[in-house]
């Protein structure tokens, strides 16, 4: 199992903050899916189809039909009467069985069904420990939502997130629905803009641990961690480039706030751009030809881009005197950041192809916005009642989700990519 | 306890005495008598200069940086709202610790500069580094090294007063001039 525990600053057990989900918000048009309890899942609590049921209604696309208690339970073998489950409304039918195995683990089965189309759209089997019952789970569910709706599902991809509790700071990775929360790295001073490689085994984040701003490159396997950016003055903002190879960082040591490329060990900083401005906050369009980023070089906080090689940036954001933090979607299409709306900070999106723009949330202190992988939802920080909290939108801005831990304050999210 | 102290006390005067200078005796072959009316010879000390970097004693310049009554012990310079020029309230205060930098070419000085809550937090450290890098500027142009200072930005991350009002914003909107040792 990964341990992330290690390399710690300090060690200090307190109580684990656990993330929950609460849905305040769902699609217009949801499928209605028939989740049988698996036979037998009651041997692993609290049951496959329980957890898969509660990661597609939290995608907003599904919708979970109460069901009687039918008996005898289905199982993946047997013969689906489509007319029954077609007058319970349901458009399809996952079913599956739990059996324990003589070597203490177990083995999971299921199969799902278009009850519509009446045609079955596989199964799998797993063997698992207790221990895997979530992340089995999450499996069945990322197979069930790309049969239904096309797209790859996020349910196994975890999130980066930073906690503050007094004077304490926690680098948290956590399942992308909050559970199994762990902490990387645990400090007295701020640590921000945490950032996922490519490959999903390492984070890039800003520590103020040396009382000034530096960035570390962090694995989170074995909780070894470098330096990658400590020179004069602050070192801030890091961005991965899809190599994995490379960041974008901002560095001062020029004098004011400019971006570099840098290599993940440390070596080759190169000058990127220059201006007398503010230029930070770097993000490398999905197909690593274009930079995004913030710069005040006109006057007020605008999103530009500019060619990964170098070269003249261009504005992206007119509307607006405040337009920070961007973030390409996952297609490269269209670009989420954060914009001051009547003193409001929200996360608008903008439609690169037709230069629309959407205000998607309704808060007024979001910050720090992050795509899920497939582009579906946006993950963000925002504080209500005077807390940070997580919460999620979809890019539609029909679904709304909040994730609040039990203490202290949420903030810096990073949604991960998904990991084969 | 006397009988302890004693001892110790009896080597630290023959300490003592040894750092003494001792008068210069004349030369026995040639003696000089000091007859009234002769040219008296002129004594020359050789005094070493004390540095002291320990910021204790009284006598270090680095005492006036702890010294209340002194404009040195004044650390902080605050900032008007997305504004980074010094205001003139706080000219004194720049001139008065770019002196000290110029006198004192053994000091070091790291700024950290701060910026409101609200907004972008990588921006904010933007933000605070341009009010940092001001400060490091004038600070050189009155005399300091640029290799004295070292100017930061810890953004909105270190406020000074967590409430969400103006009075509290306007706290946190500002740089921290430390020296070596206090940061």
């Amino acid at each position: 199992m990964i341990r992330l525990l290690a390399a710690l600053l300090f060690w200090a057990c307190s109580a684990q903050a656990q993330l929950a989900i609460e849905i305040t918000g769902a699609g217009a048009q949801r499928i209605p899916i028939a989740l049988a309890p698996f036979a037998g899942e009651a041997a692993l609590a609290p049951g496959i189809s329980t957890i898969v049921r509660a990661d597609l209604e939290r995608s907003g696309l599904f919708r979970g039909l109460e069901l009687p208690p039918i008996v005898p339970e289905p199982t993946e073998a047997t013969n689906i009467n489509y007319a029954e489950w077609r007058s319970r409304l349901a458009d399809a039918l996952l079913v599956g069985s739990v059996q324990p195995r003589p070597d203490g683990r177990f083995e999971v089965r299921f199969r799902l069904y278009d009850v519509v189309k009446q045609q079955a759209l596989g199964g799998v089997a797993y063997t698992l420990g207790k221990e895997q019952l979530r992340a089995t789970a999450h499996r069945i569910s990322d197979f069930v939502y790309e049969k239904l709706t096309g797209e790859k599902g996020v349910f196994s991809t975890r999130i980066a997130y930073v906690v503050k509790r007094g004077n304490r700071y926690e680098l948290q990775i956590a399942d992308y629905d909050g559970a199994g929360a762990e902490t990387a790295l645990a400090s007295f001073e701020p640590i921000i803009s945490p950032v996922w490689s490519p490959d999903g085994k390492r984070l890039a984040y800003v520590s103020f641990e040396n009382k000034k701003p530096v960035v570390y490159v962090h694995s989170l396997l074995d909780g070894k961690r470098h330096v990658v950016a400590n020179f004069k003055g602050s070192n801030s903002a890091p961005a991965w480039a899809p190599d994995g190879g490379r960041l974008a960082v901002v560095l001062s040591r020029e004098g004011g706030s400019q971006l570099f490329l840098i290599n993940a060990d440390g070596s080759g900083v190169r000058r990127l751009a220059s201006s007398s401005g503010i230029d930070t906050e770097p993000r490398f369009s999905p197909d690593g030809q274009w930079i995004y980023f913030t710069s005040d070089r006109g006057g007020t906080p605008q999103v530009y881009r500019m060619p990964a090689s170098g070269g003249e940036p261009q504005r992206v954001t007119f509307e607006g005197s405040y337009n920070v933090s961007p973030r390409i979607s996952p297609d490269g299409k269209t670009i989420a950041y954060i914009t001051r709306n009547a003193g409001k900070f929200q996360v608008a999106l903008l439609d690169l192809s037709n230069r629309q723009v959407q205000i998607l949330t309704d808060s007024d202190r979001d910050e720090s916005p992050s795509f899920a992988p497939n582009g579906r939802m946006i993950l963000l920080a925002t504080v209500i009642n005077e807390r940070g909290v997580l919460s999620a939108v979809s890019a539609d801005g029909r679904v709304k989700q909040r994730l609040s831990a039990t203490a202290g304050d949420v903030r810096e999210p990073a949604w991960g990519p998904f990991i084969e | 306890m006397r009988a302890v102290l004693f001892p110790l006390i009896a080597t630290s005067l023959l300490f003592l005495g040894a750092c003494a200078t001792e008068p210069e005796k004349p030369a026995a072959s040639a003696p000089v008598e000091a007859k009234p009316g002769a040219k008296p010879q002129a004594v020359e000390s050789k005094p070493v200069a004390r540095v002291d970097a320990t910021g204790r004693s009284t006598g270090s310049p680095f005492a006036a940086l702890k010294d209340p009554n002194n404009i040195l012990s004044k650390r902080q310079i605050y900032f008007d709202y997305d504004k980074f020029e010094v205001k003139d309230e706080f000219r004194s205060l720049v001139e008065a610790h770019a002196k000290f930098l110029r006198e004192n070419p053994s000091a070091k000085m790291l700024i950290q500069g701060n910026a409101d809550e609200r907004g972008s937090r990588e921006y904010n450290v933007g933000l605070g580094q341009r009010r940092s890098d001001t400060v490091k500027k004038m600070l050189t142009l009155l005399g300091a090294r640029e290799d004295q200072i070292e100017s930061v930005s810890l953004g909105e991350e270190k406020p000074v007063c967590t409430d969400h009002s103006e009075d509290c914003y306007a706290k946190n909107r500002r740089d921290d001039m430390l020296y070596s040792g206090e940061y």
